[in-house]
């Protein structure tokens, strides 16, 4: 560290230096401000619609859309983490004597002058004091030493000497927070995955670029459920899953939200549920030439023929939100009409609306009047081997922080001066780490109790 | 006694404390400020009664859940952590000069909860999201960090207007001197520091049960991260660089307005996952 060679010197002073400390942070604080204004992980349309090419640009070039893992957010946490690293060795190179010392000195000049210093005059002598003051001191702080000049006798004793280290366990505590989101990044993953009641899927697919990957196991949902307060919110969703290795079943349970399942350091948490596409509907179409209703069950991707010859509807699919002209019409089921000699066309059939396609005006028109309700149960799958760092790093900040903001290493010294005749000025002073105010209290409030005691023994 | 009896006379009663504060402040006089103790105590007890009959109250509706899940039920806790705080503070230190600056805090905020029309008092069963034991770690701890920086924004505005040498006619005069205030300014600070860090962690210890995530840069996640930077620049300022006074005044002052924002903004400008509280 004390390396005298120019450059590298200056390297290790700059990150020494707790303005670096203050400029990252305000820099982290106000960039961080942008990610929550700027529309994060949008398509291209949506930022050139929210804001216009130009300025779409400037979002590109740095990352805007994804803010918090552009390089640049992600260098300012570097430089913090070195800033950290650097600062604590700096520090903990000069305090470690202080921390851990040889034997315990102290120097009793640093302590006279003290403005908080209590006196307690008492009419006993100094040898008579000393046993209970010794006693009394130990009690309050530890191990007491002794220390002779002259006629007067000092009483030295002290507590908390390692709470100097709190500050080194925050600081710590951040680079494992930030070590386990390394971790988690590069070797965990988080994906979604849709699961029909009564089906099985071992492929997710990966939450941000939507890539499909393969689990070591197939996840089947055999029941969703969900229920509502009298009020209409929803109260529960509940999954029944499956988990299926090798072919075998080697688990089955519910999950719910706040309660995941945690497999194999793989979690599957509840996300969302929806209508899954039934098998089979029951569709009427009306022939509007000749007034002929005709009602009957079509499975999903079913052809059959109209009336007359007119031509053919294929039922093709089912979407549980069907986004037409800015509104959501809900569960609609699509088809494809083909009549006879023309090109097919699809139709939307929603739910909710059941003339919606007579407002079409064609020859036919066509509903579908019911279906048997089945629902998917939407799973987020996780791993994150990170995880265990990062609480790891939450506890050691909170025990830090309580360290370094509520607890000091304290020293005590009692200094027992002959007055004459017989009698002894007994002083009392002290110093603190941290926080001189309360100190100063607690000192008054030592004074009380001492004073208390030694009349006693009297 | 019900609930909304409870909680509208503890609003009154938080008025009545402000004037009374105010009053002491403005004609010079001990007296009234003494009374705004006695009051503010009164109101305390009403509104951790207003609270727990709340609590109770959503177990006889069929549902019981803890009485802090939205924008009202937050706000009345919010002012129980600032009251239980700032008598706390008055006894230890017996300071009763800055109450004048957060007695007016502790009333806006049960105040806004009261009479805002579009602020629902209805108790409402949870959403899903919401069931979790960590509901009440997080919003305990939250709110009582927040309480700890409003308290540090109310010493910091005393310092703000106090002038260095007040005359002795002045109405500054009964403000605690400078040193006092920057210390429990610092006190302060440290204390909410604390109780947000717990309260991020216990969010996201909680997020990581509810959604597989700890993080996930929401506004309000993110907010709170800037709020945590900020004091921690206050800190690092002070034990640091020895900053005091009237700058170091005003970083705590920005860390206020970070609340704010972390607190309401959030909730009315930006969308996300807390936009039930």
């Amino acid at each position: 560290m004390k390396n005298k060679d120019g450059i590298s010197r200056q390297i290790w002073v700059f990150f020494c230096s707790v303005k670096l400390t203050v400029y990252i942070l305000v820099l982290l604080a106000v960039t961080s401000i942008i990610g929550t204004v700027v529309l994060q992980n949008g398509s291209p349309q949506q930022y050139v619609n929210l804001y216009g090419q130009g300025i779409y640009n400037l979002i590109q070039v740095f990352d805007l859309d994804d803010m918090y893992h552009a390089w640049w957010f992600l260098l300012l946490l570097l430089v913090l983490c070195i800033n950290i690293t650097v600062c604590s060795v700096e520090r903990l190179s000069l305090l470690w004597k202080t921390i851990f010392p040889g034997r315990v000195r102290f120097n009793v000049n640093r302590y006279l002058k003290s403005k908080s210093s209590q006196t307690i005059d008492t009419t006993s002598s100094v040898k008579q004091l000393l046993e209970p003051c010794e006693s009394w001191l130990a009690k309050q702080a530890g191990p007491v030493i002794r220390q002779t000049d002259g006629q007067t006798t000092y009483l030295y004793a002290e507590k908390g000497r390692w709470t100097r280290l709190g500050v080194f366990v925050v600081h710590a505590s951040v680079l494992l927070l930030l070590a386990g989101a390394l971790i988690g990044a590069v070797f965990g993953f988080k994906a979604n995955v849709r699961i029909d009641e009564g089906t099985q899927t071992g492929r997710v697919f990966e939450s941000k670029t939507r890539e499909p990957m393969t689990l070591d196991f197939i996840i089947r949902c055999n029941e969703f459920e969900v229920s509502f307060y009298e009020n209409g919110a929803p109260e529960e969703f509940r999954s029944n899953l499956t988990i299926i290795e090798d072919g075998q079943e080697s688990l089955t349970t519910d999950i719910r939200v706040n309660h995941p399942l945690r497999y194999k350091g793989i979690n599957i948490f509840q996300s969302s549920y929806g209508t899954a596409a039934p098998d089979t509907v029951t569709m009427q179409m009306v022939d509007n030439q000749s007034g002929a209703e005709i009602i009957r069950d079509i499975r999903i991707g079913e052809t059959i023929d109209l009336p007359d010859g007119a031509g053919q509807f294929t039922l093709q699919g089912f979407l549980p939100h069907f986004e037409f002209r800015n509104h959501d019409l809900g569960e609609t089921f699509f088809g494809l009409v083909t009549l006879t000699g023309e090109t097919g066309f699809q139709i939307g059939m929603p739910m909710q609306f059941p003339t919606f396609d007579k407002m079409r005006k064609g020859r036919f028109a066509f509903v579908v009047t019911d279906f048997e309700k089945r629902y998917y149960t939407g799973l987020q799958v996780t791993k994150d081997p990170g995880v265990w760092y990062v609480y790891a790093g939450f506890i050691l900040m909170i025990l830090g922080c309580w360290v370094t903001f509520f607890m000091s290493h304290q020293s005590f010294l009692l200094t027992l001066a002959p007055r004459g005749d017989g009698q002894t000025r007994v002083v009392l002073s002290g110093k603190s780490s941290r926080n001189s105010r309360s100190m100063t209290l607690k000192l008054k409030q030592m004074a009380t109790r001492l004073e208390n005691q030694l009349n006693k023994g009297e | 006694m019900n609930s909304a009896f409870a909680l509208s006379s503890t609003t009154f009663l938080y008025g009545l404390a402000m004037v009374c504060y105010v009053g002491a402040f403005a004609f010079k006089k001990k007296l009234p400020a003494t009374a705004g103790f006695y009051v503010l105590v009164l109101g305390l007890l009403l509104n951790t009664a207003g609270i727990g009959l709340r609590w109770v109250e959503s177990y006889q509706m069929g549902f019981g859940r803890a009485p802090f899940s939205n924008m009202y039920e937050s706000l009345i806790f919010f002012s129980w952590t600032m009251t239980a705080l700032y008598l706390y503070v008055e006894i230890k230190y017996r300071e009763q000069g800055f109450g004048v600056f957060v007695s007016p805090l502790i009333f806006l905020a049960i105040a806004y909860a009261s009479f805002d029309p579009s602020m629902s008092a209805k108790i409402n069963p949870l959403i899903p999201a919401l069931k979790s034991n960590w509901l009440i770690a997080h919003v305990v701890t939250c709110f009582l960090g927040y309480a700890g920086f409003a308290l540090a924004f109310g010493l910091s505005l005393t310092y703000y207007v106090k002038p260095g040498q007040p005359d002795q006619n002045s109405i500054f005069s009964r403000l605690p001197d400078g040193e006092v205030i920057d210390e429990l300014t610092y006190q302060m600070v440290v204390f909410g520091f604390l109780f947000l860090t717990i309260g991020i962690i216990t969010g996201a210890v909680w997020a990581n049960s509810a959604w597989g995530k700890y993080w996930s840069w929401d506004p309000k996640e993110t907010w709170s991260l800037i709020t945590w930077f900020v004091y921690a620049i206050f800190l690092h300022l002070r034990l640091m660089r020895g900053w005091h006074g009237r700058n170091l005044a005003l970083v705590s002052i920005t860390g206020f307005v970070a609340v704010l924002f972390t607190y309401f903004g959030v909730n009315f400008l930006l969308s996300g996952l807390h936009s039930y509280a």
